[in-house]
């Protein structure tokens, strides 16, 4: 495979297909600016920035990436910043503001500023920064003057070095990686390599290499089949393919769903949106995967293609069975999922309560919707061993007069015993049982009250 | 040397100012930092041959080890070698001040995590994958893991502690007012950003020489030495510097540079040891859980009459360093305020968890938060506004006698609160805040205002002493070496600030090189916020012995009093005459004048007599205080602060941007200790916060906008290195503003009449629980 570090064209060959970004760069190229803080990609030291379709850079974790995926990239470090000796401005204002203390987060904060400085910004500076350095953790300075040395740089945008234009793609760039561009490819991988796990962004499969030192020997990355990255809103129905990154998602849907994108905020950090997927935060089937409810209360429709060939289709509430188990079988991969954009304009709320506000796994998120029949629909993650409506608590509440501004609240109030009756949570280490009952109470009073009478807080948020 | 060197003496380089004190010049690192170029451990060249340890763990909390098969572990691929404690050529025990820390388990496992045995392996994965076949048989026994357990069970790791000052059971008998009251403060996992990290290379005749991430490079050394029954000369020790320490570098360093070390004089081979993420949050010691308990009686004012206090940390399997840090909690029971009869009792709970170990403040937050949730019930209590209770009660002369004896000499408190309550308008904003609660019901805000008064001294007298190393060469440069360790706090800018000034060069001209223990022996451990302290006078040390010989010598030779030989500006000047430095060095060169120089200091006046629990400990306290603002959601618990006013006294500020990083980020550290960092084990004794997925740090986000730090200028009344002080920790416990400031908010529920239990970290969840308590208070009618 072949890929450019720094402007500089590096080849690669004999490298396992499972071997990160990060552990080539550290262990092969001696490019060591690019620091290892949790290889979990929960601390953001070893951010750098890949070039994307459109010429433009966005930020990853390397810890998280296989090095297969860049291939055709350029990807850049904090030793690409400084260009013929002069510091990016981002380093020198870091250096300024005094943004650095023990500097081991520093090139990874250096890389996401660089990369929110590339293109001129509009609107809030703060939160264009504040987003950038979601995924950064800093555990000596407070962050003040790191913000500060963003704040400073954002008037003047500092584009980076031009992507060499892609000259080199092999469906196969490492023995074991394979990149097919159609389903067609896809299929027959699939029949041929039927042991084979499929990738995406890799934001969660990565980790049995990282944690728990699983190997993964056939991967096949599913990032560069168009089909499976399109968000298509043509028509009465919006497709948003299994392979697009919440990152594209957020660029796409603004103006379609709105209450989705700013709740997207609160999912990973920039650098896992840059990379992570929907059809991976659904496959996963994690209880407590942030998207299912929202695609729940929509109603979503999953497109499953099959490695001989053809399509199923199943509702997502059909399609989780049990603690991360779903109805995909052997040989089948989820190529779209389809929302009614009617449905998509209904009044609709999201939340999410976490310990932490930014890039936090929830311990319960809620998703409400009032659909065009104007029936409430709940679902709630973080409440059972999948993501789940709550069914008992839809036809209660629904039977009664709940959207009278004079009558909501005691129908809530009687609304607990039906949530007991759809949910009996579990204690973890993010919240009890007790805890995780009362808050499905808490946001279905909130959602109601604001889908009533338009009274709305969320203290995240406030300033 | 046959020749001087020809080069021109200034040199051209960027910093050509003299270095300034007080100057808010940048890091030494800086450009190092943002570039990527600073090195750290892991950034070392690997030799071809270089060797990768793991370790294998147990799995329970508390077992005897009946048999280990580790025939599948040297089977594995990539496996060069394995060891078990049998194995340990030397000292078992690693303990750093008493005993029971084997760097290997021998028979018996005493918490979840413990290394049974280590394995060299050509690479990290390998050596990660070859623990994982061990076969090992236990024999499960009970453990004991919480703090009501251990005392329950009189499970301690070391005897009690206790201070008396007058009698406090009489005092609080009669006083108009009695309270009691419980917090349990959680601990706290470091999360420096570099994981623990030692690489051991062979030298000849069987010498070592040891890179570590380590606070303490001197117990490094000597504790390879013992582990590999080694003279201690055959072992160098050396940090340049740390991705972040906090205390969890100062002890828990050392057992990886042992292992590295055992295996490189076994297998001949260089050895790196570095701990994934999860084995560090699972191996290594963390800030210690308390069970805080108070008795406390007082009159209509709110003034103290006399407090029964007890302190119970939860020290892990072994003592470790909790006897300090427990000690060092009592020692801040009082925190600002004058007690008037008290006693304090510090316990020292075992429990069959990880050893814990220092962290930021060592103990002193745990008291400091005690007291703090003590002033906030008897506001309550009396109906009074917090910070009147508080400054009811702050050491003023004549109230000015701590519990263990010392008097408090410099009261900078006063007026510090005086002028944050006006800067940050406290009363009008509590007025205004208070009228929001009552009109607002799913949010409500809080606001504190809570000081900081924290003792500087190592509570161990003799590690009060620090050595330097100046070199001065024949091109005017200079290189210093000190017992110092630099974690990103700032400590070499420091040093390379002290001895640039001292002789009036430009910071350019001094080198601040590694700390390593051939170049300074027998260092203190980088701790108790003393560095710059005990090191800037060391270096400040040498720096005076050079220039008593420099002066000499210019007396003798430019016939000159020694009061016009001055070093100024770049120059030395030589009565009406001035020279370049470099010119001038060399001239004293030619003329034999020595140009190295060892420092040294030892902090005065500092006694503590254990018998009797009365002494002075500390040379001086740092203070500052803080107001912190929040709002809450009281139908989630969720909250944001919105505003947070910082005024802290550091004396005379030797670099005030650096001073204020330490005061901004011990703050944020300290409100992640106190909001969204939550370390839990679950009934088997197994961390369950094991990773950043589920222990989660402050991010950028939720530091408010509004956060104003301002230093207190006024010099420290105590000749410290040109009358600055310590300010490494201090701060971290401004943040309890941020804690108590949750807590006004959830007592405005009902309407202030209580004083909600919340522990500590106020997750959201416990805000939640918080706001409960206060509803059903309210629900009932309220005070009666």
């Amino acid at each position: 495979m072949r890929f450019w570090l720094n402007g500089k064209q590096t080849d690669v060959d004999g490298v396992a297909a499972d071997i990160t970004l990060l552990q080539h760069l550290r262990e092969s190229r001696s490019s060591l600016g690019t620091k290892e803080g949790c290889a979990s990609g929960d601390c953001g030291a070893c951010t750098l920035l890949v070039s994307d379709d459109d010429g433009s850079y966005r930020s990853v974790n390397s810890c998280l990436m296989p090095l297969a995926s860049v291939q055709g990239r350029q990807v850049l470090t904090v030793e690409g910043l400084a260009q013929a000796g002069e510091l990016h401005p981002i380093q020198q204002a870091m250096i300024d503001t005094h943004a650095s203390q023990c500097g081991f987060c520093t090139p990874g904060f250096a890389m996401s500023l660089a990369g929110a400085n590339q293109h001129a910004v509009e609107g809030d500076g703060r939160a264009h920064i504040l987003d950038a350095i979601s995924g950064n953790l800093c555990r000596c300075t407070g962050y003040k003057p790191i913000v500060e040395a963003g704040l400073q740089v954002l008037p003047k945008p500092n584009p980076l070095p031009p992507a060499p234009a892609c000259e080199t793609r092999t469906a196969q760039p490492l023995p074991g990686y394979w990149q097919p561009t159609s389903e067609t490819e896809l299929r027959g991988l699939l029949e041929q390599y039927p042991d084979a796990r499929l990738i995406a962004g890799g934001t969660d499969l990565m980790l049995e290499g990282t944690q728990q030192y699983r190997e993964l020997r056939q991967l096949i990355d599913l990032s560069h089949i168009k089909s499976l990255t399109r968000i298509d809103s043509a028509g009465d129905t919006l497709c948003i393919g299994a392979a697009a990154t919440y990152s594209a998602q957020e660029k796409a849907l603004s103006a379609l769903a709105p209450a989705y994108v700013s709740f997207l905020l609160r999912l990973g950090s920039r650098q896992i949106r840059n990379r992570g997927t929907l059809g991976g935060n659904i496959c996963n089937a994690s209880p407590i995967a942030d998207t299912p409810p929202w695609l729940l209360v929509q109603e979503a429709e999953l497109i499953i293609g099959k490695a001989g060939g053809g399509f199923r289709y199943e509702r997502l509430e059909d399609f989780y069975v049990d603690y991360k188990k779903t109805t995909l079988a052997a040989g089948e991969y989820l190529a779209d999922v389809r929302l009614s954009r009617a449905r998509l304009k209904c009044p609709a709320k999201l939340y999410k309560v976490s310990k932490r506000f930014e890039d936090d796994i929830s311990a319960v998120c809620g998703a409400f919707l009032i659909n065009p029949n104007g029936q409430l629909r709940i679902a709630f993650g973080g409440m059972a061993a999948v993501p789940k409506r709550a069914r008992a608590t839809e036809a209660f509440i629904n039977k009664q007069d709940w959207r009278n501004p004079e009558k909501w609240s005691a129908i809530i109030d009687q609304a607990a015993q039906y949530l007991a009756q759809d949910f009996t949570p579990m204690t973890d280490v993010r919240a009890s049982s007790e805890y995780r009952a009362a808050m499905a109470h808490s946001l279905l009073r909130k959602a109601c009250r604001a889908l009533v009478v338009g009274d709305d807080v969320e203290v995240g948020i406030y300033a | 040397m046959r020749k001087l060197t020809d080069r021109k003496p200034t040199p051209p380089r960027p910093h050509t100012q003299a270095a300034q004190l007080g100057g808010s010049t940048p890091h030494e690192s800086a450009r190092l930092h943002v570039t990527g170029m600073a090195q750290y451990v892991d950034d070392t060249a690997t030799p071809e041959n270089l060797l990768y340890v793991a370790t294998g763990q147990s799995i329970h909390a508390h077992a005897k080890v009946l048999a280990m098969d580790l025939s599948a572990v040297w089977a594995s691929p990539g496996v060069v070698d394995v060891v078990v404690q049998a194995d340990i050529p030397g000292k078992v025990d690693v303990a750093p001040v008493y005993s029971g820390d084997p760097l290997l388990a021998g028979d018996e496992v005493q918490y979840v995590g413990q290394p049974l045995f280590a394995v060299a392996a050509t690479s990290m994965a390998a050596a990660q994958r070859a623990v994982k076949c061990a076969k090992v048989d236990y024999d499960v026994l009970p453990a004991v893991l919480e703090i009501e357990q251990a005392l329950a069970q009189d499970s301690f790791v070391l005897p009690q502690h206790k201070l008396l000052m007058g009698d406090p059971d009489a005092a609080i008998d009669t006083a108009p007012h009695q309270i009691s009251g419980e917090v349990y403060v959680r601990g706290q996992e470091h999360f420096y950003l570099e994981g623990q990290i030692s690489q051991a290379t062979p030298l000849e005749d069987g010498a070592l020489h040891v890179l570590s991430s380590s606070q303490h490079p001197t117990e490094v050394q000597k504790l390879v030495a013992e582990v590999l029954d080694l003279p201690f000369h055959k072992v160098v020790a050396e940090v340049r510097r740390m991705g972040g320490g906090f205390g969890g570098k100062e002890t828990q360093a050392a057992p990886l540079a042992c292992l590295a070390a055992l295996f490189a004089q076994r297998t001949g081979r260089p050895v790196r040891y570095r701990m994934p993420r999860h084995d560090d949050m699972v191996q290594t010691g963390k800030r210690h859980d308390f069970l805080n308990r108070y008795r406390v009686g007082f009159n209509d004012d709110g003034r103290l009459l006399g407090v029964d206090m007890t302190l119970a940390g939860k020290c892990g399997y072994s003592a470790d360093l909790s006897d300090g840090i427990v000690d060092r909690a009592m020692f801040h029971a009082d925190n600002a305020y004058y007690l008037n009869n008290a006693s304090i009792l510090g316990l020292r709970c075992k429990t069959h968890t990880v050893s814990n170990t220092a962290f930021r403040g060592f103990g002193g937050p745990k008291g400091v938060l005690a007291v703090e949730c003590m002033m906030d019930d008897i506001a309550r209590h009396l109906g009074k506004d917090p910070l009147d209770v508080r400054i009811e009660n702050l050491y003023q002369p004549g109230r000015d006698e701590t519990p263990y004896g010392q008097t408090i000499e410099q009261h900078q408190l006063p007026a510090i609160i005086e002028a944050l309550e006006q800067s940050s308008n406290y009363r009008a904003r509590r007025a205004e805040i208070t009228a929001y609660n009552a009109s607002h019901e799913t949010t409500k805000r809080g606001l504190a205002l809570t000081p900081v008064k924290f003792g500087i001294s190592f509570t161990a007298k003799h590690l009060n002493q620090a050595g330097a190393l100046l070199h001065l060469y024949t091109d005017g440069s200079m290189q210093i070496s000190h017992g110092g360790t630099e974690m990103g706090q700032g400590l070499y800018s420091k040093i390379q600030t002290i001895v640039a000034h001292a002789f009036g060069q430009p910071l350019s001209q001094v080198a601040v090189v590694s700390t390593r223990t051939d170049k300074v022996p027998n260092t203190s451990p980088t701790a108790a916020s003393s560095g710059t302290d005990l090191n800037g006078m060391a270096a400040l040390n040498a720096c005076e012995k050079i220039k008593a010989d420099l002066r000499a010598f210019a007396v003798e030779h430019f016939q000159v009093a020694a009061t016009e030989v001055q070093f100024l500006e770049g120059a030395v000047k030589l009565g009406a005459e001035s020279m370049a430095f470099a010119e001038f060095i060399q001239l004293a060169y030619l003329n034999r004048v020595p140009l190295s120089a060892t420092g040294f200091y030892r902090t005065p006046k500092i006694n503590y007599d254990r018998a009797s629990a009365k002494g002075r400990p500390f040379l001086y306290f740092a203070n500052g205080a803080a107001v912190s603002e929040v709002i809450i959601d009281t139908e989630t618990g969720e909250y944001r602060v919105t505003q947070v006013d910082v005024l802290h006294d550091v004396g005379s500020s030797l670099n005030p941007a650096i001073d204020i990083g330490q005061i901004e980020g011990g703050f944020v550290q300290g409100m992640g200790w106190l909001t969204s960092e939550e370390l839990l084990w679950d009934d088997t004794g197994r961390v369950i916060s094991n990773s950043p997925a589920n222990y989660k740090i402050p991010t950028a986000h939720d530091v408010p906008v509004a956060f104003n730090v301002v230093l207190f200028d006024q010099a420290n009344q105590e000749a410290t290195v040109h009358r600055s002080k310590a300010v490494g920790e201090p701060p971290l416990m401004l943040a309890i503003s941020v804690w108590a400031a949750l807590r006004d908010a959830c007592a405005s529920v009902a309407n202030y009449q209580i004083s909600p239990r919340i522990n500590a970290p106020a997750t959201p969840e416990q805000v939640y629980w918080a706001v409960q308590q206060a509803k059903a208070f309210a629900a009932k009618g309220g005070a009666q």
